[in-house]
């Protein structure tokens, strides 16, 4: 198990090195960040400063080993645009996207699980066809186009719901409803196949010939085992969505988090905010894939015998 | 005994949609009394049984007709009673055993709170009181270390011990009635004449009645004290035990009982001529590599090791020993479909290890194999003329209309219709899948059919047709036969000579008669002294010694072409 654990964690730096060097090229190919945000009105004196200020002068091969020496000391660098260290801005930034993810994995879970079981135990008759329906149609519809349809009909229309920051519990509707809408459709459905395969299983008709209430032969029995391919999926959708799903409904919501920090800095050039942001996030991705792994392993004591 | 039925059904009828499974079924059992419900696969005896249980509502049938009484004194009809009701006799009063070991303990959850549960539920204990009680339901199967077992999750056991498990949750409220449906059909001979001793012994400390579901007569022999004989859904014959098989009463019984192979019953094949063997191994050896963990080094652990034997064209040699053995590890090997470690194979004069893959390919159309799952080994989206054709397709590209007319000769070869050449494989029954299975090898005109527990999977009697129908194509046609199987009493019915395995290497070999009625080596002897014997109470299960350790087998000739392991 500790060996199994060592593994996860070495796989994860080189993931973390890659995305590191990706990010950092990527960033250089799209433009220097002097023509966005100094304006026309720069002398050429003024420039040759700001490059020398930046470290722009050295090759983009210096600055890259330079800049990994920086990471091994936890000096990430400073922002081109506020000229403070961009660790502190992205720390200011990881508590509302982490409360935003948070609450999208537990409206997720609170939701599609028991769908996912009605779905299963009523699955011919109309209960079933019609959690499936909407699981099919909640799968087909992109978070953004929810995003704005909220909106429209509960800030415009209705003004019921603030639309803008997360100072209020209110601000939390919408924005956890658009970002759980195809996780809660795609979870639903593999609760419901998972939860299928399990009630066909021989075990399950030993856990009611022992004389077991049909609640506990469903939840203990039932649901123990689907958990387990449950959670597989569900780390990979929450990995999902805390790297894509987050940018667009942060920008959507302007929600200060993380998502809305790399837009802007992505369209200013702010390069350090870009690269450490998206390393945050990267970060936080390969940690959930690396805690579901194990949390797998320990839902399933057969994977543990295999792994050691 | 002069006691009131503890179990009695009354003309029950049991009916899927509009098919009936059971038709107007009658039995009684009494406490420390043995009922054995006997048929073929669809002959109603396991929807009785889920009927019993009032499970079959959920598998989609219902009770049409008749009465469950459970009781002696305050008898109560289960088949009126609901769910609700019925789930404080079910796991209590009255509990089931089933067929598959492996996959009826739940996978996630640990032994000790399976059986606990049990307890918790039906007696109202405690966790901690459930928790020593189940031990004790442990040793009561005789389930060695039971405390360490109580944290181990079932994937941990044994197909043995995982039914000693099974039995444990059964039988931890003493209940009046077991319903065993199968136990023992999935265990090796050993384990199952374990299972079966361990069945009768708690039968004497409990007292419950057994009502005890196989197909397979010498287990009814074994442990039955009454036999009802059923078939389509109907009950042929009610009988004890000992009228049945002294003198079956009605004809599907008679049938029933001729067709299951007997140890020592079966008339013996004469030798074949000594003429130059087709099929030669010298050697063999297969090991695999297995790590216990990360990092840790990775072990050799042998499948086979060093593995002899010959076949000579029109004979067949029956290969025989329990499952992980290395039977079919030995049968793969010598395809080269695995790579052997070590050892020659010499197939038709010429030596199959050390052949490029082409020759090899050209090579393989002289052995062809037929295995043990006749469902999963035909393609179901191919018609019977392309599947059975294919092979000879494959190595003499036959085509066309060439091909459709090989189809229909090959399966009246195989006793079926040659219209059937157009069906699909699921329209076939088990049986005639086997036999599509057979024309599929004896497309291309094998000199050697391996048979890798070929009628396993089989009832009796289509399992018998289908070994006659064997012998008479390779009486014809001089087909050598290597015919892997568990099961003793046929590998005696259809065997001339018989290669017993033990742990990777052949322990003994030699004729068919000699090696089964004068066996000479000590696991030969305790494998015999395990197979039931359709003969009531013929053989003392107090005789079985427990597992010995042998030593490296270097061959030792007892007499004439007769060897066991030195």
């Amino acid at each position: 198990m500790t060996l199994y654990v060592l593994r996860t964690l070495a796989k994860m730096a080189l993931t973390l090195l890659t995305i590191i060097t990706l990010v950092f090229f990527a960033a250089r190919l799209s433009g220097s960040p002097l023509d966005t945000f100094l304006g026309d009105g720069l002398t050429e004196e003024d420039r040759a400063l700001m490059i020398e200020y930046f470290g722009l002068e050295r090759s983009v091969w210096h600055q890259y080993i330079a800049y990994l020496r920086g990471i091994l000391d936890g000096n990430f660098g400073l922002s081109f645009m506020e000229r403070r260290p961009v660790a502190e801005i992205v720390a200011e930034r990881i508590g509302p996207s982490l409360q935003l993810l948070g609450s999208a994995i537990a409206l997720t879970l609170a939701v599609s699980v028991p769908l996912g079981v009605v779905a299963a135990l009523w699955r011919d008759s109309w209960v079933g066809s019609a959690v499936m329906a909407l699981a099919f149609t909640g799968y087909a519809v992109p978070n953004f186009v929810i995003a704005t349809f909220m909106v429209l009909i509960f800030a415009f229309v209705l003004n019921w719901l603030p639309v803008v920051g997360n100072g209020t519990a209110l601000h939390f509707i919408m924005p956890t409803i658009a970002m759980s809408g195809v996780l809660i459709a795609a979870l639903t459905r593999f609760t419901r196949n998972a939860m299928l395969d399990v009630l066909g299983q021989d075990f399950m008709r030993t856990a009611r010939a022992k004389g077991l209430p049909e609640t506990v032969v469903i939840l203990k029995h039932g649901l123990r085992n689907a958990g387990v391919t449950v959670l597989s999926v569900l780390g990979l959708q929450i990995a999902g969505m805390a790297a894509a799903g987050n940018v667009v409904i942060e920008a959507i919501f302007s929600w200060p988090g993380i998502g809305e920090l790399l837009v802007s800095a992505a369209i200013i050039r702010d390069y350090p905010v870009l690269q450490f942001g998206v390393i945050a996030v990267a970060f936080a991705v390969v940690t959930i894939n690396a805690l579901t792994d194990i949390a797998y392993v320990i839902a399933d004591p057969r994977i543990r015998m295999a792994k050691g | 005994m002069i006691d009131a039925p503890v179990l009695s059904v009354k003309s029950l009828s049991v009916a899927f949609g509009s098919h009936t499974a059971v038709r107007d079924l009658s039995f009684d059992i009494r406490s420390g009394e043995t009922l054995a419900l006997v048929g073929e696969s669809g002959s109603g005896k396991s929807a009785t049984a889920l009927s019993v249980l009032r499970l079959i509502e959920r598998e989609g049938g219902r009770i049409s007709q008749g009465e469950i009484w459970l009781g002696s004194k305050q008898a109560v009809d289960l088949a009126r009673l609901s769910d609700r009701e019925m789930q404080v006799y079910r796991g209590n009063r009255i509990s089931m055993i089933f067929q598959e070991p492996m996959t009826s303990l739940n996978p996630v959850m640990r032994i000790g709170e399976q059986l606990g549960e049990v307890l918790r539920r039906h007696q109202g204990l405690s966790r901690a009181a459930a928790r020593t009680a189940a031990e004790q339901a442990l040793a009561r199967v005789r389930v060695p270390d039971p405390g360490r077992r109580l944290e181990q999750y079932p994937h941990e056991l044994s197909g043995g011990l995982r039914q000693r498990v099974m039995i444990a949750i059964a039988l931890a409220c003493r209940p009046d009635v077991l319903i065993a449906d199968e136990p023992t059909t999935a265990l090796d001979v050993t384990t199952q004449a374990e299972v079966l001793k361990l069945l009768k012994n708690l039968q004497k400390e409990i007292g419950m009645a057994i009502l005890f579901i196989t197909h397979d007569m010498g287990a009814v022999g074994e442990i039955a004290d009454r036999v009802v004989v059923m078939r389509h859904g109907n009950t042929e014959e009610v009988a004890s035990t000992r009228a049945l098989f002294k003198a079956p009463q009605s004809s599907y019984a008679r049938d029933l009982m001729r067709a299951t192979p007997r140890l020592g019953h079966s008339p013996l094949r004469p030798q074949v001529p000594l003429v130059e063997p087709v099929l030669k191994v010298e050697g063999l050896s297969k090991s695999f590599a297995r790590s216990d963990g990360f990092l840790r080094p990775k072990v050799r652990v042998p499948a086979v090791n060093n593995v002899s034997l010959d076949i000579r064209p029109g004979e067949t040699l029956g290969l025989v020993g329990e499952s992980g053995c290395g039977k079919s590890t030995l049968s793969r090997a010598l395809m080269r479909l695995i790579e052997p470690d070590a050892g020659r194979v010499i197939l038709a004069g010429r030596e199959l290890t050390g052949l490029c893959p082409r020759r090899l390919q050209e090579a393989r159309a002289n052995v062809q194999m037929v295995f043990q799952d006749p469902f999963a080994s035909l393609n179901p989206r191919m018609r019977v003329r392309d599947l059975i054709t294919e092979p000879a397709f494959l190595h003499k590209g036959i085509s066309g209309k060439e091909r459709t007319e090989m189809a229909e000769n090959l399966l009246e070869k195989v006793t079926l219709d040659p219209a059937a050449a157009d069906r699909y494989p699921h329209q076939f029954s088990g049986g005639q899948r086997q036999r599509l299975c057979l024309a599929r090898a004896l497309s291309v005109s094998p000199k050697v059919i391996i048979a890798d527990e070929a009628v396993s999977a089989l009832d009796v009697s289509t399992a018998a047709r289908v070994t006659r129908l064997m012998q008479e194509i390779q009486e014809r046609d001089g087909i050598a036969f290597l015919f892997i199987s568990h099961d003793i009493a046929v590998i005696e019915r259809i065997s001339h000579r018989v290669a017993v395995m033990f742990r990777g290497e052949i322990v003994e070999t030699g004729e068919t008669a000699q090696v089964l009625h004068a066996p000479r080596h000590e696991y030969t002897q305790r494998l015999l002294a395990s197979v039931p014997r359709p003969l009531p109470h013929a053989v003392s299960f107090e005789d079985i010694p427990e597992p010995v350790q042998f030593a490296q087998p270097s061959a030792r000739a007892v007499r004439d072409q007769h060897y066991t392991a030195a």
